[in-house]
């Protein structure tokens, strides 16, 4: 999706590095990297290091680094650029789209995403470098880094050790520390989407995308939320946090 | 970090949570946290990492333990020098974002779910 834009602004001096964050690693990504074609690093996070290292909450989001390695904006949703007829793709077709599925894409369209303000800043940062008033000063960009207390850490250990659990095929365990991880970390989406996005009811396209209960069995869904309940509570325009310059 | 084992090489530990073990206490940049008991060649991870203050998570029936990131100054970020992130590509091939170092960055977090 960002390889028009990558190849725009890599004459700058700048470059992409995509982070597939997504425990089934390789299972899970290699379609869309190879549908993709990047021509720019494109990675994969088993773990969601990105969450321990930077802050990582939902996705898409950006770290933006400069040419010394110094960040100059932590962690935020990164809108995909505008203007991009292949930006919501997904491989596959639907063929029958089930109901559930219905009611996500009307939530997901009432999301809010800063997409003008954000790629006008990011190419006023690539032009301008240090002197854009987007790059924010080292104390800025602690300050505005993901806060975490000691019940936070506390729940990436868990996340941690889920992931390890899924890899490993034990999956009830995972599912006992996955929920830990939820409960102490209540605002990182990514963190329940891996999780919720493990429970695969059939194939198809949709299977990871579902993310909630099926209506054949309700009570054999593991978590306290799904995606389509959880993005209703907290109200579908909140589920990004406005960018800020 | 993952951990096998509650007590590991010293080696293992400072590769796996980027703080150096010296005599005068656990140190990352230019903060230093004194130790309770000193580390020798093998740790005792679960005295350390209360002592630096990182969580410890554990799955004693599968010989699992995870500890958590250090939560300094309540921030994800304790300094904005960008840690050193290496994730392997598709191959299997590890990237190291430093080797970036000379150009501006964007990494960029996606899932397929």
């Amino acid at each position: 999706m960002w390889q028009a834009l990558r190849n725009e602004l890599h004459p700058k001096g700048f470059e992409l590095v995509a982070v597939g964050l997504d425990t089934l690693g390789d299972a899970g990504c290699r379609a869309f990297i190879e549908a993709a074609k990047p021509e720019h690093p494109s990675l994969i996070d088993r773990h969601h290091v990105l969450a321990d290292l930077f802050g990582v909450i939902n996705i898409p989001s950006s770290v933006w680094i400069d040419e010394h390695g110094m960040i100059v904006r932590p962690a935020e949703t990164a809108p995909v650029p505008p203007h991009d007829p292949a930006a919501r793709a997904r491989p596959g077709t639907p063929a029958d789209m089930p109901q559930r599925f219905v009611e996500i894409m009307a939530e997901a369209a009432k999301v809010k995403r800063d997409t003008l303000e954000y790629h006008a800043a990011l190419r006023d940062w690539v032009e301008h470098g240090a002197a854009s008033r987007f790059a924010l000063s080292p104390d800025a960009v602690v300050e505005r880094s993901r806060p975490r207390d000691s019940a936070k850490a506390l729940g990436h250990a868990h996340f941690r050790l889920a992931t390890q659990l899924e890899v490993d095929g034990h999956h009830a365990a995972a599912i006992r520390h996955f929920r830990e991880a939820h409960r102490l970390v209540p605002d990182s989406w990514t963190f329940r989407r891996q999780a919720w996005s493990l429970e695969q009811f059939g194939d198809g396209p949709f299977a990871r995308l579902i993310q909630g209960p099926t209506s054949d069995h309700p009570e054999a869904w593991p978590y306290e939320g799904d995606w389509l309940k959880d993005v209703r509570e907290s109200g579908a325009e909140n589920y990004y946090e406005r960018w800020k310059p | 970090m993952l951990l096998r084992s509650l007590h590991i090489p010293r080696s293992d530990f400072e590769a796996g949570t980027g703080w150096k073990l010296k005599p005068e206490g656990a140190c990352q940049g230019d903060i230093c946290i004194p130790l309770s008991k000193a580390a020798g060649e093998t740790i005792d991870v679960a005295s350390v990492a209360e002592d630096i203050g990182m969580p410890l998570a554990a799955e004693p029936e599968h010989g699992l333990w995870a500890l958590g990131p250090a939560s300094i100054g309540s921030r994800t970020l304790a300094s904005a020098a960008a840690p050193d992130l290496r994730l392997p590509d598709l191959d299997g091939k590890e990237f190291s974002l430093s080797s970036l170092r000379g150009q501006k960055v964007l990494l960029y977090a996606w899932a397929p779910y």
